[in-house]
């Protein structure tokens, strides 16, 4: 076990795991961030998403002795009140079904929208494509990013 | 056609009172054969789960909360079940809250969210429900006016008199608490609905999109360890000793046992447990045969060539059909193993103590579960407590408990609060399939006529089951014949979203195409001649209606352009009926880079009254996709009783680049809602089959597609 100072979603925890300790495990077992879900474990599935300095990245594939000093942002971090456009938007859409997978979905289409603010649907598709859904709540999501696009403009 | 029964005591199944705190509580159950030993409850805190199954509160600002008594996986029966109440109550959604009902065990009838039918059985009885609730404040209202209820009125939520006096609902939910249960009250007029037929989100969306927890995963209890299973890795195989040495080593392991055939580590952290795990050594012996997909194609093809058959319908003589017919028609399709892969894995929490059995988790089957464990732990079943959680998916698979007894098992043992979780790997490899399953269909031709039809079926551990050997086409071909036969495997295998027609309809449906192509009629046109046959049957065992079969079958045509389309675009059609509902579906293909590549499904449904259209729709649509997707893709074989799929690289789900847009259409009607969950699906990859067919001229007989011919997909 190994001592490491995080930042999470602007605030800073004090933690003890072993260093090969992926974030995801980090974030649910010990800090009580739940949102970040665990689907594949091999960063296939994009359950896992949170931002790394505001860059989407797989948490379950990556070590905690990875990250320090860097700044993580979780779906619980993304806003105060559930008012990201990208969450307005997929309220609006009423884009999840079982819901598992749409943190995971929702960090890769915000981290995508601050690259590309005005994305085309092959653009929106190409960047959402990482992320599954086993519902299959796909031309929902796509539909969800085009909308929360607009807020952009 | 048959009618579902009704006679419903309301007596038995509602029972109110007021609430200590102010307002009034409603508790229903479900169904009138509900035990009616009911007592009034007094505080909600106090409110025995054993005596409902379901709860409406009155609060006495307005404000309605509906405990529903159905577990969610994704079908949004959580939202559309409280829709039939509120309709009913008369009250404003905005002033509905909906949150989660917990286990009733004593007067369980059906909390069970599998086969598409929660809507169907709840139609009836939820909105009595919420229809006597609101009879008992009009009368609460009309009692303190001195006026007769009948010259009273409802709207959202207000209570008005002729005098154009109002009272709100929280005014009287005190006198109406005091009430006796009105026996005879009226249901609306559909066309008087107001929240049924709107588009409702998602009564847990907020939730969702910010990462509340509300899964069994995220379940979390002071003290509790997590648990990683190791079970042996392929079916047939017995634990016969282990090293836990090193797994013991690492720090924040706390425990290495056996259960079973299987070895549980309980550590600190789910990472730790996971990793743990991989330091184990075990030995396993051979205890039954160690299957091979190799070795189940030449079982099924064994069992379709030869005479074990059972019959399961039988009309006319199919063997003077095919005697006297002037051509025969016969093909054979194949499908393979599929895991469910909801995308939380399993999981389930267990608090085994002296004093009682603590279970929390997502399972689609709370009550069969809790009777199981008080059975395995040798416990009264008053000790057994089970809270269902929101669920990552079902799919089927957590229709089965095993996930939940292991985990009442491993805290049996340990005697702490602990949490199961399969890891991906876990979840694929020990998992409870589709079965694989073959079929062979040959049709006899005689003046351009279908005479005979003969469908057997060759499965792995068990067949088609209830009326599906009475679905379409049975009734409509004089000498028409199902035959089955299994092959009991250590392969365990289960539902798997629209158990049997998953592929039966894909097996039938291109059946029907190459027939009309052999027959050179029009492909569509065979299928509305044969519904013809149908028309005015008398044969109890059909459940599906020609004529609105007949109706889907017209109006995907017209919305879907059937022939209609551009030169680049080729069409594949599928119409079927499961689950108590009417679907036609039609695929648009276009070659991209040689490759046929689909781009749309039209899809129209009759499942009755649609209650919440936008929930519908995103059923449906899901239906579509997870149909064509395992199509497609999905395959899980077996290698000396292995599975060789182990995660999300080797096998394939289907991905938005993929992902065809579904244009859902509704009949509209007054009829009874049935299951949406789930009748999308069959037809989806028919159609799909049949479009690319028509794109390369390639007749694709075997899933998963993408493996079907190297001509096709490269
Ligand atoms: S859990 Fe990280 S990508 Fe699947
Ligand atoms: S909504 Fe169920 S996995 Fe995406």
């Amino acid at each position: 076990m190994a001592k490491f100072k995080l930042q999470v979603n602007n605030k800073s925890y004090d933690i003890e795991v072993s260093e090969d300790t992926p974030i995801l495990w980090v974030l649910r077992d010990h800090l009580n961030l739940l949102g970040t879900k665990y689907g594949c474990g091999i960063g296939q599935c994009g359950a896992c998403t949170i931002h790394l300095n505001g860059e989407p990245v797989r948490s379950c594939s990556l070590p905690i002795s990875s990250v320090v000093d860097n700044s993580i942002t979780t779906i619980e971090g993304i806003s105060e009140a559930g008012d990201h456009p990208v969450q307005l938007a997929w309220k609006e859409i009423d884009v999840p079904q079982c819901g598992y997978c749409q943190a995971g979905q929702i960090m890769t289409a915000t981290a995508f929208l601050e690259k590309n603010p005005k994305p085309n649907s092959d653009e929106i598709r190409d960047a959402m494509h990482s992320n599954i859904c086993r519902c299959a709540s796909y031309n929902r999501i796509e539909k969800a990013v085009a909308k929360a696009a607009t807020a952009n403009s | 056609m048959k009618s579902q029964k009704k006679n419903i005591d309301r007596r038995s199944f509602l029972r109110t009172s007021a609430l200590a705190g102010g307002g009034m509580i409603i508790g229903f159950n479900l169904f009138n054969a509900c035990k009616p030993k009911v007592k009034p409850a007094i505080d909600i805190s106090k409110l025995n789960f054993n005596d409902f199954n379901g709860f409406i509160k009155i609060a006495d600002n307005g404000m309605v909360t509906i405990f529903a008594p159905n577990p969610e996986i994704g079908q949004g029966v959580k939202t559309s079940m409280p829709m039939l109440i509120a309709e009913e109550l008369d009250v404003s959604w905005d002033n509905v809250h909906v949150v989660q009902g917990g286990l009733d065990m004593d007067v369980f009838q059906r909390q069970v969210a599998g086969g598409s039918q929660s809507i169907r059985h709840g139609w009836e009885p939820l909105r009595q429900t919420g229809a006597t609730a609101k009879q008992m404040l009009v009368n609460a209202a009309a009692a303190k006016w001195g006026v007769d209820a009948k010259e009273c009125s409802v709207e959202n939520g207000v209570i008005s008199n002729k005098k154009g006096e109002k009272l709100g609902y929280g005014e009287v939910v005190l006198d109406a608490a005091k009430l006796e249960v009105p026996k005879d009250v009226k249901l609306k007029n559909p066309k008087d609905f107001k929240i049924i037929g709107q588009d409702v989100q998602n009564v847990d969306v907020d939730e969702i999109i910010t990462g509340k927890s509300l899964f069994g995963i995220d379940f979390k209890r002071e003290g509790m360890l997590y648990a990683s299973v190791m079970r042996p890795p392929a079916f047939g195989q017995k634990l016969v000793s282990f090293d836990d040495a090193e797994a013991k080593s690492k720090e924040g392991v706390v425990d290495v046992f056996q259960f079973g055939d299987k070895i549980a580590v309980l550590a600190t952290s789910t990472w730790i447990a996971m990793q743990a795990k991989k330091n184990l050594k075990a030995t396993w012996k051979e205890d039954t045969t160690l299957e091979s997909t190799e070795d189940h194609d030449k079982i099924l093809f064994d069992l379709l060539a030869g005479n074990t058959f059972e019959t399961l319908r039988k009309d006319g003589d199919i063997n003077k059909a095919f005697k006297e017919a002037d051509s025969v028609l016969e093909r054979t399709y194949e499908s393979p193993f599929l895991p469910h892969n909801c995308l939380e894995p399993m999981n389930f929490f267990a608090d085994v103590t002296d004093k009682k059995v603590e279970l929390v988790g997502p399972i689609q089957t709370p009550a069969g579960t809790a009777n199981r464990i008080a059975k395995e732990l040798e416990r009264d079943i008053k000790d057994v407590s089970l809270e269902m959680t929101r669920m990552g998916g079902g799919f089927g698979r957590r229709l089965y408990g095993d996930f939940a007894i292991e985990a009442a098992l491993i805290s049996n043992i340990a005697k702490k609060p602990i949490q199961v979780l399969f890891s991906r790997e876990d979840d694929m490899a020990d998992g409870i399939y589709k079965p694989a399953i073959k079929y062979n269909i040959s049709a006899a031709i005689k003046d351009s006529k279908v005479t005979g039809y003969h469908l057997k079926e060759a499965a792995i551990n068990s067949n088609m089951y209830g009326l599906i050997s009475n679905f379409f086409p049975a009734g409509a071909i004089e000498n028409y014949q199902v035959d089955i036969a299994n092959y009991k495997s250590n392969i365990t295998t289960g539902a798997w979203r629209a158990p049997y027609t998953n592929f039966l309809a894909f097996a039938e449906q291109s059946f029907f195409d190459e027939l009309a192509e052999t027959m050179d009629v029009d492909k569509i046109q065979l299928r509305l001649d044969l519904l013809q046959n149908v028309k005015g049957t008398t044969d109890e065992r059909i459940e599906y209606s020609p004529e609105r079969l007949e109706a889907v079958i017209n109006e995907a045509v017209e919305k879907s352009n059937w022939g209609k389309v551009d030169k680049n675009t080729y069409q594949g059609f599928a119409a079927y009926y499961c689950h108590n509902t009417h679907v036609a579906e039609v695929a648009d293909v276009v070659m991209e880079a040689g490759v046929p590549v689909v781009k749309k499904v039209t899809c129209v449904l009759d499942c009755g009254i649609v209650v919440n259209p936008l929930g519908a729709r995103n059923q449906v649509e899901g239906g579509v996709l997870d149909g064509i997707g395992h199509a497609m893709y999905g395959n899980l074989e077996f290698k000396q009783g292995v599975p060789q799929s182990t995660n999300f690289h080797n096998y394939r789900l289907v991905r938005m680049k993929e992902t065809p847009k579904v244009e859902v259409h509704f009949i509209k009607n007054e009829i009874a809602p049935t299951g949406l969950g789930e009748p999308a699906l069959p037809p989806a990859s028919a159609a799909v089959a049949n479009a690319i067919k028509a794109a390369t001229g390639i007749r694709i007989t075997k899933q998963p597609f993408i493996n079907a011919s190297e001509k096709i997909f490269g």
